[in-house]
Formats: structure tokens, C-alpha cells, sequence
């Protein structure tokens, strides 16, 4: 549960809609060309889903218990749904396996949690 | 579609919805966990709800959610965000070639909708067929609408079923998961896997940095790793 006050969270909220908006509206609004962004930024903005992504999924899967540990069953239900999400590509099909496997670890008790 | 739309209008939006219906049914779950998760963070009912038409980004609502969970500053969460919305600036300049003759009020509007599966849509329809602006913003509406209805529809259901799940259901771990599934799409070549497989490992290693900025740091150590491989190629 957060600390955040109430009216906190609300600024939040509009900040971050109100920001995401404007990156949205920014080339349409201005009817700048496609070429008008820099090479670079280009490349920058190409990588940052992959990374942010990966940055966000890992640590839930390597620190389960709030340090550094593999022997989890968040960290091993959490790899075989990798290798699902990998083969398949399908959201649903990662969710249901992931949470199975964590539910079937759990029910077995392999894991002292 | 007002109703004196032109029928070849009217084909485009609902061509839109089409090309769009398979792709939405994936996004149900995803909306659902989002919503779950804004409870979860603390959220009040009004703001969980209120949280998806004021952001429509379902990578960083979740983001956000998982950081307001762990008390991180105000700051970094709203960076954070952004950081993960930064990528709607190329569809942004890649939409406005086609959409340049729409009025700003409709560009207002198709900027407020995008989304990576309208966009995605939009871009495989307009390099395929020559239409006026007016029928691509009808397929392009009807992909986007889709989408957001069936996104703040998860997500109402999300926030209701949220405040009832037990805690030993574990449903927290499906947000992972959620990113899990759509990182392996993100990755399309050399430089993109190595700044995941590099974020992946830096975020690890960064769990306990201050402020929870390991995120964003990690982020960036895989963007500059990312860059760096292509070079090399």
C-alpha cells in the first residue's frame, strides 16, 4: 500500500496523462515530417520498449523475496512462462502458464514460502 | 461515423474494428491485471478508474501502479512513465504524413487513441491501400475505439473483481507476467535483444539503488548497450 496521499496520486495521475498525451500529439500537432527526427532519437525510441520491459519484468522474478534469490517460485514459474511468452508471443497463454506453474508450486510446497 | 458518413467512410471504420478484434482479445487480460494492480497500489476506486482514460497506456498505467505501490517519489514514477510513453513520438511523426489534411480536433483526437495495436493496424492498411485522409481516420477510429473500449472495459472489470481477490492468490505476479509476454515481441533484432537481455541484468543487479531509480537506470544502461551493439553490426 502506498504512502502517497490521495491528492499526490491525483497529480500523478494528471501528470503523467497529460505528458503522455503531449508525446502523442507532439508530430501531429506540429505537422513536422517523419524525417525530422534525428537518427539517433529514432534509434533511442526503437529500444526503449525492449529495455524498459525487460528493466521492469526481471527484478520480480530475481528478488521475490525482496533480495537477490533464484530458489523461488516466482523465479521458476516466472522462466517457464519466459519460454512460453517466447514460443507463442500470446498474452494469455504467459498469464495462464505463469500462474499456473506458480499455483502448482505452491500447492506441492516445494518452496518454503 | 456521423450519420452523414460516406458509406466508403463507414466500410473503413468497420474495417477498422475488424482488423483489430483479433489482436484486442490479448489486451483483456492485460487490462484486467491493470486494474487489479491499481487497487492493489492503493489507489482509490475513482482514481483506479480513472487512471486508464486519463493515461490509455496500459506498459506504464502498470509501471506507475507497481512504483505508487512502493511509495517512490512522485518524480520518479512520472519519469518513468514518460520514459515508457516515449515511443508514441514515432508513431506520432509516422501518422502525420497521412493524417496532415485532418483538422486538428481529429488529430487531437486519433493522438489521444494511439495506441502500438491501432498503430500497427494503421500502418499495415495505409502502405496497402491509397485512400483519402478522411478513410484512413475512419480505419484508423475504428481500430483505436476498439481498442479502447476493450482496454477501459479490462479495466473497470480489473478494479471491481481487484478489492475481492484474496492475497494468497498471488494475482500480483500476473503483472510481471504481463510485461514477460511483451518484451519478447519488443525484441525484433540484434540491438533490441541485447538492451533487453543488458536492461534485464542491470535492473537485477540495481534492485536496491535509492528512489527506486533502478528501473529508469537500468533502462538507459540497455538503451546505450543496445546502441553500442548496432554500431558493431
Amino acid at each position: 500500500m502506498t504512502s502517497h496521499s490521495t491528492l499526490a496520486i491525483w497529480g500523478i495521475l494528471a501528470a503523467i496523462g497529460i505528458g503522455t498525451f503531449l508525446i502523442r500529439f507532439s508530430f501531429l500537432a506540429a505537422l513536422s515530417r517523419v524525417d525530422a527526427i534525428p537518427p539517433l532519437v529514432t534509434r533511442i525510441l526503437r529500444l526503449i520498449p525492449a529495455a524498459v520491459l525487460a528493466a521492469i519484468a526481471m527484478p520480480a522474478l530475481t528478488h521475490a523475496s525482496g533480495s537477490f534469490d533464484l530458489a523461488t517460485d516466482r523465479f521458476v514459474a516466472g522462466t517457464v512462462a519466459a519460454f512460453v511468452a517466447w514460443r507463442t508471443r500470446n498474452v494469455m497463454a504467459t498469464i495462464a502458464v505463469g500462474m499456473g506453474v506458480l499455483w502448482a508450486i505452491d500447492a506441492l510446497g516445494w518452496f518454503a514460502s | 461515423m456521423s450519420a452523414g458518413a460516406a458509406p466508403s467512410t463507414r466500410a473503413a471504420f468497420t474495417e477498422g474494428v475488424r482488423a483489430i478484434a483479433p489482436i484486442v482479445i490479448g489486451v483483456f487480460p492485460f487490462g484486467l491485471i491493470a486494474g487489479v494492480a491499481a487497487v492493489e497500489a492503493g489507489l482509490t476506486t475513482v482514481q483506479a478508474l480513472a487512471a486508464s482514460p486519463m493515461i490509455f497506456a496500459g506498459a506504464s498505467q502498470l509501471a506507475a501502479m507497481d512504483l505508487i505501490g512502493r511509495s517512490s517519489p512522485a518524480l520518479v514514477i512520472v519519469l518513468t512513465a514518460w520514459v515508457i510513453n516515449a515511443r508514441f513520438a514515432m508513431y506520432s511523426a509516422a501518422l502525420t504524413p497521412p493524417f496532415a489534411s485532418l483538422s486538428v480536433r481529429r488529430r487531437a483526437v486519433a493522438a489521444y487513441l494511439l495506441t502500438d495495436q491501432a498503430f500497427a493496424m494503421s500502418t499495415i492498411r495505409f502502405a496497402r491501400t491509397e485512400e483519402p485522409a478522411t478513410s484512413r481516420y475512419a480505419f484508423y477510429l475504428g481500430s483505436a475505439l476498439t481498442m479502447a473500449l476493450t482496454w477501459h472495459t479490462a479495466t473497470i472489470v480489473g478494479v471491481v473483481v481487484g478489492t475481492g481477490v484474496p492475497p494468497e492468490w498471488s494475482l500480483d505476479f500476473a503483472v510481471p507476467l504481463v510485461f514477460i509476454a511483451l518484451v519478447f515481441p519488443a525484441i525484433t533484432d540484434r540491438a533490441t535483444r541485447v538492451a533487453a537481455i543488458t536492461a534485464a541484468i542491470a535492473a537485477s543487479s540495481l534492485r536496491g539503488m535509492p528512489l527506486n531509480l533502478g528501473l529508469l537506470t537500468a533502462a538507459l544502461i540497455g538503451i546505450v548497450a543496445g546502441l553500442i551493439a548496432r554500431g558493431r553490426q
